[in-house]
């Protein structure tokens, strides 16, 4: 039922079909489908990948056919702007007369806060499945937002109430407020355009930068400013409403979502419901988040989100008039599905459900897997083809939306998100446990990805305790993520089932199946001296062959581990010491170069033979790059801007050029003082990671 | 040091012809023989072995060991010294000369090698460096397994004069008559230069050691002394020249033990001789499954570049393959992989550089490949995306006629199993090169993506429509006819048209059915390729 439609212009249909990779929204559904209710024939989804996925799966349930856009885009190198696709507005429209949609999903981003989109769906007489034109400009405006909610008798964050014009401006009104303070996109969102500045510098810089994210990434450079408040937690309340919801008062809210796991203001982990709300809190909230609501005349779905301190004080953030990323957290523990919702009321529906039938059932927590460097700041982009992708859907109560497959390619031109993962359990407990266990068995091969954070996250223990705030990342890991680190025994078991691998491979190189048969000395080995070598650590290992196991021989610890290992798999499910342990086999070379994954974590091990251990020793070293000498691209991206050339004196920490990628701008700044030898790069080029951009004399 | 023993030795001879022991005797020549061999362990002496290690280079004993299985290793020629008596070498004398010569195994299959020993005389070619050499060569050939070369050489041994050049003769042919019946390998481990680089020249694989190796006809100081010209040796015969500009040396590794451990590997690729088949190793990468990755490899522009290297990985097992020159003439892609566990010979347009298209250097590299592949019995995989020869007065005046034929001609004679996948583009004469239909081509296959055209669009109308106002016409007629795959499925050209997906286990599943085919060319002296 899902229709591609090719469109002239940069649009084509997708070239294979879209796939929702999940069997369900949720473990249970408190408003389940009417086969009875009137419907729209045809939606068109003016969105791509994962979300585009989560809604055809709702209307495809729901009855209802699909309509999909892609853009070049997503293949194509040449086509450098996103805005020319997905955005553009004219290419949808066409589509939607095309094709004869009633209505349109806009997902999330890209025309989903679009005022002008949702009045000529109006004039053209098509459903907007969002809320109407006046409570996206009053919401999509920061600054409009936040005098609406006070309107509304919303506790807001003490501000400046109106648009800055300069750096100078922003300055002297950051003075005014008292550092610190947040510099944000009025137009913005999910964290785009959103500097912190904590000093004069800061506030200058951070207004430069936050308007120009906030001109490329929503066509508005217009800045606000606001106090920032410590030690904040991210809490926001998800609602539902009916077009006319003010007057029937058929407005619900659907508890919260604490979204306090954030890098740079992106939201990295999302649970429902919050440790850290008591019941008093939560209906406080929700009550002033549907006062809100009422007073917009709102409907459709939506987001208050709140930034809650120590105290549970709460203040008004944002209104996102969309469905949000993090949704199906909310749609685990209430049992609603939120598109079903939204496609109901934009056909005119009132809501059936009433706020006493909204139920906090279980737990879910949502780890977005992303494709980038999570050692690097984080997280920055990375880029690539998944040549292998297996999700973890084996196990019981995991939800993976994803828009991706097989042989996907991840390009700079759009966000980096690979896929939401979504466990849920009966308690906070069982949904961090699956969470670790999914993120275990998650195959990604051909980009980089964040697991190896989200892995360590959910196992470390202020998270666990639920002693988490929006800062949680800069003060659990001060000096940057630096990979899980290891107990004794894990390492011993990392370099147990490394040295299995090279058993194995050397046994295997052995075989032959059709050869002739010496009699002489043909026999594989079974007994092994080697040299393991993690994180420059040399171990000796002996490894005997037994009975189908594995003796190996670490230090003066033996470990068992079975000969169960699969070369060609992904996963290797070991059993050490009678215990399951569950490593991916990432990738290994003749030379000896094993990458084993281990707790989330990629660890590089050099495996040789003793004597060939004892020989590299005496192989020289290959002269490395000097890095102090110049600046590399930290990730693959556009450069946007050139701040220096050839013959300038450039002091340590001056940026010297800007190379954005996902719409994310990265200053990069000469790593000393020195003179400009040559600049390899200029505005507009694409560059990969680690390419030369600025070299020093 | 060795000039006091063999004093000594001359002393206890005395001692014999004085009172004759059989027991004695027995025992001295024991410990001679014990002696000798200590001797020979040590090469050159130890400071010759510590100056080896300086220069970041292993021994040719150490090399030996790390090649082959541990304690595998049988030496011949032990006790052979030189038999120069000029310029004072009768006095200089190292048991086994300057190379060492044998069999070892190799992951349980037999291999022959010699490993030049540069410590003694400077691993210099003496004749009796070259006899233990031709020794080695003549055994495998009779038992039917590969010799590899570890190249370490300062040339000729000069005190012999012509006796070594008699040397490098009596290898050369072997190296000729042992082409295309059992594999040579040639690893470069340090310099070779002169006469000797015709040996690893004429061998299947030369491979070289980055920064340490070195071949050339002539070294920078004759070079500078002839034409005048300031070149370092690195410059003029390193492992980057060599891999990236003349195509003498198919790999670089970046160091002895990387260059030996890899050999190790490459060895499982290839049987051991030309009567053996293109051996199966165990498989555990399930074959018959879909590999979704292959259908969104193509972009949908078609213009527009893709790495082919990426279909390689997501058709062999374990997106293991082996790659042949990779550095050098990059618009065709050859190498060694495996398919359902048995190796195969993957020749593939690269569109990534210089838009896959067939040039000198890419004919040349594809074409001995190619060749190599049907000498042991390698069945061949070929990938096709290519837009033409590459046109120009360059490649015109410099041969592409006469070299581009050379790969027709591999192609052509080729009587192993060829599967042949056009992924995209077939244009131009280039489309009979590539392991077409017509040159025997056992089972070939066409991708949704695939274009078969005598030439490109643009190129086809504004010949056929020469003048005619709207020539742009034309063109869309002429993709739409010829922009698919059906002008050559529905003449046969092409067996079928699969998707993708498919590609890996159809291949499989062909090479299986294949296995019993057999195909025989003329019985002839040789055929005469455009050399």
């Amino acid at each position: 039922m899902c229709i591609n439609v090719m469109l002239q212009n940069g649009y084509h249909g997708i070239y294979r079909a879209i796939s929702t990779s999940s069997s369900y929204f949720a473990v249970f559904r408190t408003d389940p489908f009417d086969p009875n209710e009137s419907r729209f024939d045809k939606i068109l989804i003016a969105n791509r990948g994962e979300i585009a996925c989560r809604i055809i799966k709702t209307a495809k349930e729901m009855g209802i056919k699909t309509v999909a856009v892609y853009s070049m885009a997503d293949s194509s190198a040449d086509q450098l702007q996103p805005e020319n696709h997905i955005l553009n507005m004219e290419r949808i429209l066409e589509a939607v007369s095309q094709t004869g949609a009633q209505a349109v999903h806009p997902g999330y981003g890209f025309l989903s806060e679009n005022a002008a989109f949702v009045g000529r769906l109006e004039e053209a007489g098509i459903s907007f499945i969002g809320p109407s034109v006046e409570a996206i400009t009053g919401m999509g405006d920061k600054l409009e937002s936040k005098r609406l909610a006070q309107a509304a008798g919303v506790n807001t964050i003490p501000g400046f109430d109106g648009i800055v014009k300069d750096a100078d401006q922003c300055v002297k009104i950051a003075k005014d407020i008292g550092y610190p303070v947040m510099i944000k996109a009025s137009a913005g969102g999910g964290g785009k355009g959103m500097r912190i500045a904590k000093n004069d510098d800061d506030a200058r810089d951070g207004f430069r930068l936050a308007s120009q994210e906030a001109a490329s990434s929503f066509g508005d450079d217009r800045i606000i400013l606001e106090k920032f408040i410590d030690k904040p937690r991210h809490i926001e309340i998800q609602l539902t409403l009916c077009k006319g919801g003010d007057k029937h008062g058929n407005a619900i809210y659907l508890n919260e979502r604490e979204c306090s796991i954030q890098r740079r203001n992106q939201k990295v982990i999302e649970e429902a419901p919050s440790v850290f709300l008591d019941e008093k809190t939560r209906k406080a909230m929700g009550e002033q988040a549907v006062s809100l609501c009422k007073r917009l005349g709102y409907y459709s779905a939506g987001t208050v989100e709140f930034l809650v301190d120590s105290q549970r004080n709460f203040y008004f953030l944002e209104m996102n008039t969309r469905l949000q990323v993090e949704h199906p957290v909310t749609e685990f523990i209430t049992g609603v599905d939120l598109v079903h919702q939204m496609i109901r009321v934009a056909k005119g529906h009132p809501l059936r459900l009433k706020q006493q039938d909204i139920p906090i059932k279980g737990w879910a927590i949502e780890s977005r897997v992303y494709s980038e460097d999570p050692y690097k700041n984080f997280g920055l982009p990375s880029i690539g083809k998944l040549y292998k992708y297996i999700e973890p859907l084996h196990i019981p109560n995991v939800r993976c939306d994803s828009g991706i497959d097989e042989g996907s390619e991840i390009s700079i031109y759009y966000d980096p998100m690979i896929c939401k993962l979504v466990c849920y359990g009966n308690t906070r407990k069982e949904a961090i446990d699956t969470s670790i266990k999914a993120l275990d068995f998650y195959v990604i091969r051909g980009v980089t990805h964040n697991i190896p954070l989200l892995r360590d996250i959910l196992t470390e223990k202020n998270f666990v305790d639920g002693n988490i705030s929006t800062n949680y990342l800069s003060e659990v890991y001060p000096d940057g993520f630096k990979g899980r680190q290891l107990t004794k025994t894990d390492k011993n078991y990392i370099l147990a089932v490394a040295a299995c691998v090279y058993a194995r491979r050397d046994i295997r190189s052995y075989i032959f199946l059709n050869e002739r048969v010496s009699t002489a000395k043909h026999k594989e080995p079974s007994h092994w001296k080697i040299v393991l070598q993690l994180f420059g650590e040399e171990q000796l290992c002996e490894i005997n062959k037994l009975n189908g196991k594995f003796q190996v021989q670490v230090g003066t610890e033996t470990i068992t581990v079975e000969d169960n290992i699969n070369l060609a798999k992904p996963i290797i499910e070991a059993t050490i010491n009678g215990d399951p342990c569950v490593m991916q086999l990432v990738s290994t070379d003749s030379f000896g170069k094993f990458q084993i994954s281990y707790q989330g974590t990629n660890f590089h091990i050099l495996v040789l033979s003793e004597l060939a251990s004892r020989f590299l020793k005496m192989m020289p070293e290959k002269p490395k790059l000097d890095v102090s000498k110049v600046v590399l691209s930290p990730m693959p991206g556009m450069v946007k801007s050139v701040t220096c050339k050839p013959g300038d004196t450039v002091a340590e920490g001056q940026e010297v050029c800007v190379v954005e990628a996902m719409k994310m701008q990265n200053s990069l700044a000469a790593l000393a003082t020195g003179k400009v030898k040559a600049v390899h790069v200029k505005a507009g080029d694409t560059v990969g990671e680690d390419d030369v951009l600025v070299e020093f004399e | 040091m060795h000039r006091s023993l063999r004093t000594k030795h001359f002393r206890w001879n005395v001692c014999i012809s004085g009172v004759y022991s059989t027991a004695a005797h027995t025992l001295r020549v024991k410990q001679q023989i014990k002696e000798n061999r200590k001797r020979a362990l040590l090469g050159g002496g130890q400071h010759r072995i510590d100056a080896q290690h300086k220069k970041g280079k292993l021994t040719a004993r150490e090399r030996v060991h790390l090649l082959c299985d541990p304690g595998s290793f049988v030496e011949y020629d032990m006790f052979v010294e030189h038999t120069c008596s000029d310029f004072g070498m009768e006095k200089q004398k190292f048991p086994g000369d300057s190379v060492i010569t044998g069999h070892g195994l190799i992951n349980g299959r037999i291999a022959y090698m010699f490993s030049q020993d540069f410590t003694v005389f400077g691993g210099s070619l003496s004749s009796i460096h070259a006899k233990k050499i031709c020794k080695i060569m003549d055994q495998a050939m009779l038992v039917g397994a590969p010799v590899i070369g570890l190249n370490d050489s300062g040339g000729a041994r000069i005190q012999e004069g012509v006796e070594s050049l008699a040397g490098y003769a009596d290898i050369f042919l072997r190296n000729v008559l042992a082409s295309g019946v059992i594999p040579q390998i040639s690893l470069i481990m340090g310099p070779c230069a002169g006469g000797a680089v015709y040996s690893p020249a004429m061998t299947d694989f030369t491979f070289m050691v980055e920064d340490t190796s070195y071949l050339f006809i002539t070294g920078p100081d004759v070079v500078k002394s002839v034409t005048n010209e300031n070149v370092t040796q690195e410059e003029l015969g390193g492992a980057k020249t060599h891999t990236t500009m003349s195509g003498v040396a198919h790999k670089a590794f970046h160091n002895d033990v990387d260059a030996l451990l890899q050999l190790r590997n490459f060895l499982g690729f290839l049987p051991l001789s030309n009567n053996d088949p293109a051996p199966i190793r165990i498989c555990e990468d399930p074959w018959d499954q879909d590999v979704p990755a292959l259908d969104t490899l193509i972009p949908q522009e078609t213009t527009e570049a893709y790495d082919m290297l990426d279909v390689v990985y997501n058709i062999v097992d374990e997106r293991d393959f082996f790659e042949i020159m990779p550095n050098y003439a990059k618009n065709i892609i050859v190498g060694f992989g495996r398919m359902n566990g048995r190796t195969v010979g993957i020749v593939g347009n690269q569109p990534k550089s210089a838009a896959g298209c067939l040039d000198i250097n890419s004919s040349v590299k594809g074409a001995r490949f190619v060749r190599f592949c049907d000498a042991f019995n390698i069945p061949l995989i070929t990938l096709v995306d290519v837009p033409g020869f590459l046109p120009g007065t360059s490649q015109e005046h410099n041969g592409i006629i006469r070299h581009g034929a050379k790969l027709l001609y591999a192609f052509a004679e080729a009587t192993v199993p060829k599967i042949t996948v056009i992924t995209r583009k077939e244009d131009h004469e280039s489309y009979d090169v590539m392991s077409s239909k017509h040159l025997r081509g056992d089972i070939n296959y066409a991708w949704p993506t695939a274009e078969v055209a005598v030439m490109g669009a643009k190129g086809a109308t504004s010949i056929l429509f020469k003048g005619k106002p709207d020539v742009s016409k034309y063109e869309a007629e002429y993709v739409e006819k010829f922009g698919n795959p059906f002008p050559a499925a529905v003449r046969g050209f092409v067996d079928d048209i699969i998707e993708p997906r498919t590609t890996r286990w159809r291949i499989c599943q062909d090479l299986d059915l294949l296995k019993t085919k057999t195909l025989k060319n003329p019985a002839k002296k040789h055929g005469n390729i455009p050399l």
